[in-house]
């Protein structure tokens, strides 16, 4: 139970900073932190009590061993993941050469 | 010495000699995804992290020369076509898209496991050319005029 | 010791890092203080019994650390002029997060306790996993054989984010090839 509300609490750390910060880079760390509470909260759910990992070898019983489904399904997740942050870095790369700056209420104004 | 680009000699006769260690790694984590920890997605980023420390050490220009690009290119683009190649083999053979229509095996062998093994060394040249194509082009970006050179 | 221990531990550690990620004036600082989120991550995932996911979001978190700090950590960046707090917007946006903390509070008394997960579907991968894949590693077994077509689908996305950051840094501004055609 407290380990979920402290895996929420790291949630909405994120979400204070993305709703905050003027800085494209401290916007983008804040979506990491997002992803990352999303993926551990799933793995959360997924652990039983005195068990093991769900990798079968000699002499471990089937009936012992973690849900292997959220794994799976975060395993692609964190991936992806990796793959926006390289987008979202480009994009701010871009946006600095337009505008000179990463503070987005200045690259609010459209020019060009 | 000191007009070349790039680290120091140090730094790059150890990248010399640790460089095809740390690709061997990478295709074993690959080729093990079935029976260990691990699999195309880990094999996949050991094998970009050692292309980027080619990078790191020697200087962008050299890793254009020493690297075929257009090759890792198009290896990145085909492995999702290789993946679609193997389900349609699979619903032709089963009847059902990415149906593992090679024999299974027997447990805990090397060869078993029928289509897992496959996919999993596609999935794997696909993260590592796709992920050290990125980090080739923020490195060819020049930050000042915001233009390739 | 029990684990739950160990991770209420982690997760402090994550949280006060990701605020100082968020607060440090300094850029090269606040990537690092993200490194320490990340691998406490990847250090949960190994008390939860996750080696698969300890591996993969380490290399991830190194990888991530790489692109950032080769992108954002440049001299003429940190000249970057200093805005100021509004320290109402702040405050504003704490009490809500606040209120949307405690009125999901009753969500997570309705969750499944801690250590004691639903296995419906899970309990069927686990037993016939091994027989109708071959496959020793059960991740292994449902990310490539059960739900293969889900993978099929991630990998479309990641050659989609890869494709479209590769066009983003490598278009040309209008600009730029106005000047050039200039000359």
């Amino acid at each position: 139970m407290i380990v979920y509300l402290l895996c929420f609490i790291l949630f909405l750390v994120g979400i204070y900073g993305i709703l905050t910060k003027r800085d494209l880079i401290k916007i983008i760390l804040s979506i990491g932190i997002m992803g990352y509470a999303a993926n551990l909260m799933l793995i959360l759910f997924a652990y039983r009590n005195n068990s093991i990992y769900p990798i079968l070898s000699e002499g471990k019983a089937v009936s012992q061993m973690v849900d292997p489904l959220p794994q799976a399904l975060v395993l692609t997740s964190i991936v992806i993941e990796l793959g926006t942050t390289a987008m979202l870095v480009a994009l701010a790369l871009r946006l600095y050469e337009k505008y000179k700056t990463f503070d987005i209420t200045k690259i609010r104004r459209l020019k060009g | 010495m000191n007009k070349e680009p790039g680290m120091t000699l140090i730094v790059k006769t150890v990248t010399r000699i640790s460089v095809w260690l740390i690709i061997l790694y990478g295709f074993y984590i690959i080729f093990h995804g079935h029976l260990t920890p691990g699999g195309g997605f880990g094999g996949g980023v050991i094998i970009a992290l050692a292309l980027l420390n080619v990078l790191l050490a020697y200087g962008k220009d050299f890793t254009r020369k020493w690297l075929n690009i257009k090759l890792l290119e198009n290896f990145e683009s085909s492995s999702i076509t290789l993946f679609l190649i193997v389900g349609i083999i699979g619903m032709a053979v089963g009847g059902s898209f990415l149906f593992n229509f090679i024999d299974k095996g027997t447990l805990f062998n090397m060869l078993s496991s029928g289509t897992i093994l496959p996919l999993n060394i596609i999935i794997g040249i696909k993260v590592a050319m796709s992920l050290f194509l990125v980090v080739l082009a923020l490195a060819a970006y020049n930050f000042d005029k915001g233009d390739e050179q | 010791m029990p684990i739950e221990i160990w991770l209420i531990f982690i997760l402090c550690v994550m949280i006060i890092a990701s605020i100082a990620a968020l607060e440090i004036k300094d850029i090269l600082s606040s990537i690092i203080a993200i490194g320490v989120v990340g691998l406490g991550v990847s250090l949960s995932f190994l008390f939860l019994q996750a080696p698969d996911l300890a591996v993969v979001q380490f290399l991830f978190e190194i990888f991530a650390l790489i692109i950032l700090v080769r992108a954002f950590v440049k001299k003429e960046f940190h000249q970057h002029e200093e805005t100021k707090n509004n320290l109402l917007i702040s405050i504003v946006t704490i009490v809500v997060l606040g209120l949307l903390f405690l009125l999901s509070l009753p969500v997570f008394q309705n969750l499944p306790v801690f250590g004691q997960p639903l296995m419906t579907v899970s309990e069927y991968y686990l037993f016939h996993g091994a027989l109708q894949t071959g496959a020793a590693n059960l991740v292994a077994a449902i990310i490539l054989d059960y739900r293969a077509y889900d993978t099929l689908g991630e990998v479309t996305v990641l050659f989609t984010a890869i494709i479209g950051t590769l066009s983003i840094l490598k278009i040309r501004s209008k600009e730029k090839n106005r000047e050039t055609s200039n000359e």
